[in-house]
């Protein structure tokens, strides 16, 4: 199972940017941190989910 | 009459400990977006003695941003960077300053933030601030940054909170709050994002990295 923000789910085997497009995030207005780390942007598509991977989609929200 | 550097240090040593302003006084903090955020956030590390600040912003004071941010009504139309320098000089004559006037963007990120060893992003678009976070986050590793989401509308103080995301990335605000949805800024609730932020940036200077 693959945990992305706190909810388990099955989808190990899929990249992280084919999880982005299903969730419908923006991907202009995300940061990925997977394992303690920040993903870089280029790296989405060949970013592998794994059984065991714990992230975070970061979605901001302007204003400030 | 504006008291001697010296009188300024003591007085801040006084106030924080010798260790602590030591540290203070040793650290650079980047401030990205002087507007709402930025103004308030560069205006509490000044305060502490940080030792210096680059402030970095492209735009011109508009009066729309007198609301929220800390600038003068007779200081419309100048660059942000101009007339915030001249702001903080009057508050804390000894601070070293460096001023961008330019747009931050993923190219020249890492050329204008290469002395910082805190960067705090104050942007007002979702777009920007996402741009940055990953900008520095992925190329430069060894530094910290406290980001801000979700500070418009009306929605109460007690939602603003600061997350810490990894090892190197704090994010504060409520993260749900988009200006965008035409729920409007206002002052105190920006103002207590930018408080957050700023904070956290000193308790990394004093190595108190937990949230």
């Amino acid at each position: 199972m693959i945990k992305i923000n706190g909810e388990e789910m099955n989808i190990a085997g899929k990249t992280l940017a084919e999880y982005l497009a299903t969730a419908n995030y923006d991907r202009k207005r995300i940061a990925v941190e997977r394992n303690g780390n920040i993903v870089p942007k280029a790296q989405y598509g060949e970013t592998v989910l794994q059984d065991g991977d714990s992230l975070e989609v970061v979605s901001f929200v302007g204003g400030g | 009459m504006i008291p001697t550097k010296e009188e300024w240090i003591k007085a801040l040593k006084e106030r924080h400990g010798e260790e602590l302003q030591q540290a203070f006084s040793s650290v650079t903090v980047a401030v990205c977006g002087l507007g709402g955020l930025g103004s308030n956030i560069a205006i509490h590390l000044a305060r502490a003695g940080i030792g210096k600040l680059i402030l970095i912003d492209f735009d011109r004071v508009d009066i729309s941003n007198l609301h929220r941010q800390q600038y003068k009504a007779s200081q419309i139309g100048m660059y942000k960077t101009e007339a915030f320098a001249d702001n903080l000089r009057e508050i804390a004559p000894y601070i070293e300053l460096e001023a961008h006037t330019e747009r931050i963007t993923e190219n020249n990120a890492v050329k204008l933030l290469q002395s910082a060893d805190i960067v705090c992003e104050a942007f007002d678009s979702a777009e920007s601030k996402a741009m940055l976070t990953n900008t520095v986050l992925s190329e430069m590793p060894e530094k910290h940054l406290v980001a801000a989401s979700g500070v418009a509308g009306m929605g109460t103080t007690n939602s603003i909170r600061t997350r810490k995301i990894t090892s190197r990335f704090y994010l504060s605000g409520d993260e749900t709050s988009d200006v965008s949805d035409d729920i409007g800024l206002v002052a105190p609730r920006v103002a207590l994002c930018a408080a957050h932020q700023a904070h956290t940036v000193l308790r990394i200077i004093a190595k108190q990295f937990e949230v």
